[in-house]
């Protein structure tokens, strides 16, 4: 046994009172810093009151769009991230006797079951949503507001496509022998886009009859499909037309991933997009945003919602996060409007019909595919 | 003198004590019993279900048997480098030593994309071996080799090579003068370095869904599918068990192997052991040891550089003048200074909670030997074998209970850095806490130097130098964002990894480029991070 040093010990405790004092110190940093000790000369306005957004990693809004509505409301919105809409979702259902946040954005039409069972929301009816098309208006009860919508569709390398050699046009064609080994999707049970591609492929082919969903999955698995995690393995490394020196010309993405590759492309911008996209088999996804049950500010709460039906809020949308907004008459940029592709009729599925069956449907998928 | 005085245990234990029961215990116990007794009562029918399932078994299987053997690689690599960069002087050995622990901050998303540059389809080796076991043995060996190079190469540093010289003139071979007089007291430090490596391949995440692809799982992944995917919170406490079991009969085999480590053993100033190579055998060792980590750990990094510095119209700095210009487009965006410094103040919070709780759990681990020194140590490095997932949803479910709602803290995310860095500053201070020679301070009073000076000379060099080797994981661990913050809800300060998965996120050739770029900023920040850790180390504590 070592004998125990004095010494060392109080140098320990010593070190380990310095550190504490440097925590204390450090924790400073992370609070927001109070106007009132920065010396605002009086009379000072009432403070901001605190609102909170549950969202996930791809919520954008330009700060000075936010700003619009902190300074109305006299708020200051605290933004949240909780990973995926999925994840996003599951954390909102754990903590829902003692909410993280007021107001939620972000849940899509893939999870929404799940969030509507656990009873998450409150009912709203917000100002602005009767000028939203009915389609887009999921849920009757109004416990969810749709905000904004976008495809997820096949897109294609161009550069590996000509008109000896077309890109494939349809679901069918995935499948066929001249496209064979081109295709990359992402997994179901791990990716949003993944998991949509899926229910586009049940939407269109069924579960019963001569030839099911399954049997088109078989065929894709034959026809030397491949499947990777996420969307950044699948569209940066795997995707020929990705930067990241990837092989396969077919992708799983967005319709709207065309404009990206022009707003994101070296200047001079453009005029065309390197990518193209399959109008056949997308499906549908569109995002809401709530008031939590529970929540501390449901009245700001729920101005945060209206506000996200504005004018303002639905014209920033589009190049924050590369979706359609919800308000069919919100001004969209011209750089969004001349390289997203319109799906004139995109897959689509009921999310009670998705709730109640995507956990069979991804082990269902995982037999067949892989 | 003070001996084992259970009322100095507890006092010293306390704190620790403390922060892991409130941040480690208490959440995953209230998530397994919300799992386990969903209405209050417990109900196994699951368990025994999903435990049953024929994949489980394959999957624990496959999980434990690619981290021994990741373990195995790492150590193969990282010994003959510890040994290296411990015992001989080259150029570029500090640049060596700092740039080794650049791979320990990289998100997975960027360590993908250099593997795939490397040997992915358009790969520059020339052979594909992306979506195999190659690829997931070889990134865990890119990124763990620095634990070995640090925490082996610490003590070795500090061995005293004359006791292998004597026993060498002495008589003794080469091997055995290593087998009997170096490997006893180097011993504690592999088995710690192992065992912190095993346990990271052991709770794998992005490595093996981003480079293994569609066909390998673990059991962190299962549990992940579970908890985030499916929210079945059941199956995960399961899973998340059964990862618990397998941790417990690893922590008892290393207290076993651990057993009664060298004790005391003089510890020297690192700049007196290493020399330069001889012969020309040594030469010819040293660079083949060079050549091979620049291999491993070099080629992935400068493929990064590479992605970085590629442009539309060849190479040049678009990438970066993109991203530090005032043009940057999309409010996804994160101005890069904005990124760096919230990176540092997490990365410094985090060292900061870690170093003085590390510093009082190893003063523990060191003095007071015995079955319950041994289960604290044990219950210290449970976090690192945990998944993230479960601390995460963890906290959602216990933390909003306390009088002050830490959910939603920016205090939440230094504080689970430190939950995982703890393990590396407690394995990178025992040793040299233990060697603290009391004969050394005896020898200065009988010289007559002042008790002030004694201490200053001889307890404040151990001591900071166990803090800097501690201070240096701690905060890589933090800059890196380990797996532990993924699932905690995080205030809006992005950091330069959440950054770079911004970036990454986004079609279009300048979002990768930047995505790049920004990756090649935080691999400086490391290395100058880790330079500035080492330098600190030999100047303050190099003359004992």
């Amino acid at each position: 046994m070592t004998p125990v040093n004095r010494p060392v010990l109080l140098t320990i405790a010593a070190v380990a009172v310095v550190v504490v004092i440097v925590v204390v110190a450090l924790s400073g940093l992370f609070t927001t810093p109070n106007p009132d000790a920065l010396g605002t000369p009086p009379p000072t306005p009432p403070p901001p009151t605190e609102l909170t957004l549950l969202t996930h990693d791809s919520f954008a809004v330009t700060p000075e769009v936010l700003a619009v509505f902190e300074s109305d409301h006299n708020a200051h919105v605290n933004v949240l991230r909780a990973g995926d809409a999925g994840a996003m979702v599951n954390q909102a259902i754990l903590t829902k006797d003692n909410p993280l946040a007021d107001a939620l954005f972000g849940v899509d039409n893939t999870f929404l079951s799940r969030a509507l069972n656990a009873g998450i929301f409150e009912s709203y009816h917000a100002t602005g949503v009767d000028s939203v098309p009915a389609a887009l208006r999921l849920d009757a009860r109004e416990r969810v507001t749709p905000i904004d919508y976008g495809d997820v569709c096949i897109n294609t390398d161009l550069s590996a496509y000509s008109a000896a050699n077309p890109a494939p046009q349809t679901l069918e064609d995935l499948a066929k022998p001249a496209y064979k080994a081109q295709l990359v999707v992402e997994d179901p049970g791990t990716s949003s886009p993944g998991l949509a591609f899926m229910l586009a492929t049940i939407a269109h082919f069924g579960e019963s009859g001569t030839y099911t969903w399954l049997d088109y999955w078989r065929d894709l698995r034959a026809n030397d499909v491949t499947i990777v995690s996420g969307w950044e393995e699948a569209y940066d490394s795997t995707f020929s037309g990705g930067s990241g020196g990837g092989d396969k010309p077919m992708v799983v993405s967005y319709a709207t991933s065309p404009v990206a590759e022009v707003f994101y492309a070296p200047s001079p911008q453009p005029t065309e997009s390197p990518t193209g996209v399959m109008t056949d088999g997308c499906f549908r996804q569109i995002e809401f945003a709530g008031v939590l049950a529970g929540a501390k500010q449901p009245d700001l709460a729920k101005a945060l919602v209206d506000y996200m039906l504005t004018a303002t809020f639905q014209a920033d949308i589009p190049l924050n996060m590369f979706v359609f907004p919800a308000v069919p008459t919100a001004t969209v940029p011209q750089v969004f409007s001349d390289f997203a592709v319109n799906v004139p009729a995109p897959l689509t599925m009921a999310p009670e019909q998705i709730g109640a069956n995507r956990d069979r449907w991804i082990n269902e998928w995982s037999a067949a595919a892989h | 003198m003070v001996s084992r005085r259970p009322l100095t245990t507890v006092a010293l234990a306390a704190l620790p004590l403390a922060f892991i029961g409130l941040f480690f215990v208490w959440p995953v116990a209230s998530i397994l019993v919300r799992g386990l007794a969903p209405g209050g009562a417990l109900d196994l029918s699951v368990p025994l279900q999903v435990l049953t399932r024929p994949e489980t078994l394959e999957v624990a299987w496959f999980t434990f048997w690619q981290a021994v053997v990741s373990t195995l690689l790492t150590l193969a690599l990282g010994l003959p480098g510890a040994y290296v960069l411990a015992r001989f002087d080259f150029p570029g050995r500090r640049l060596l030593n700092a740039v080794a622990l650049v791979p320990f901050v990289l998100p997975t998303v960027v360590v993908g994309a250099a593997f795939l540059a490397l040997i992915g389809p358009k790969g520059a080796l020339g052979v594909r071996l992306d979506h195999t076991i190659w690829a997931i043995l070889a990134a865990h060996v890119f990124y763990n080799c620095a634990v070995v190079l640090r925490l082996v190469g610490g003590v070795w540093a500090q061995l005293d090579p004359r006791t292998e010289e004597a026993a060498r003139v002495l008589g003794a071979s080469r091997w055995r003068a290593f087998r009997e007089v170096t490997w006893p007291l180097l011993r504690p430090a592999v088995l710690s370095a192992a065992s912190i490596v095993f346990l990271f391949t052991f709770t794998s995440f992005g490595v093996i869904l981003i480079l293994g692809g569609y066909g390998y799982s673990t059991i962190e992944l299962a549990v992940y599918r579970a908890a985030a995917v499916l929210l079945d919170l059941p199956a995960a406490a399961t899973l998340a068990l059964l990862q618990l079991a397998f941790l417990a009969v690893l922590l008892v085999v290393y207290a076993r192997l651990q057993g009664n480590a060298a004790v005391g053993q003089r510890l020297t100033a690192a700049r007196v052991t290493a020399r330069r190579p001889r012969s020309r055998q040594e030469w010819t060792f040293v660079g083949a040891t060079i050549a091979l980590l620049a291999l491993v750990l070099g080629l992935p990094l400068a493929a990064l550089v590479e992605r970085a510095l590629a442009g539309a119209n060849g190479y040049g700095l678009d990438n970066f003048s993109a991203l530090f210009g005032e043009s940057a487009r999309g409010a996804l965006f994160v101005p890069p200074i904005d990124a760096i410094r919230n990176s540092l103040a997490f990365a410094a919070a985090a060292t900061a909670i870690c170093l003085p709780l590390g510093l009082l759990a190893a003063a523990v681990i060191a003095y007071h030997r015995g079955r319950l020194a041994t289960g604290f140590d044990a219950l210290l490095m449970l976090p690192l074998g945990t998944s993230a997932v479960i601390v995460g949803f963890g906290f959602l479910v216990s933390l909003g209970q306390l009088p002050i709602d830490l959910r939603t803290s920016p205090l939440l995310i230094p504080i689970a850095h430190a939950l995982v860095a703890l393990p590396f500053v407690i394995r990178a201070t025992v040793p040299l806490l233990r060697s603290i020679d009391h004969r050394l301070r005896e020898a200065a009073a009988v010289l007559g130097a002042s008790p002030a000076r004694t201490w200053r000379m001889v307890d404040l060099p151990m001591v900071g130098r166990a803090l800097l080797v501690g201070g240096s994981f701690a905060f890589a661990v933090s800059l890196g964002e380990f797996g532990a913050t993924l699932f905690i809800v995080r205030p809006d300060a992005p950091t330069m990894p959440i950054a770079i998965y911004r970036l990454l996120s986004q079609p279009g050739a300048l979002a990768f480029g930047q995505a790049m770029a920004m990756a090649t900023v935080l691999m400086a920040v490391t290395a100058i991070a880790a330079l500035a850790f080492d330098r600190l180390r030999t100047t303050s504590v190099g003359s004992t």
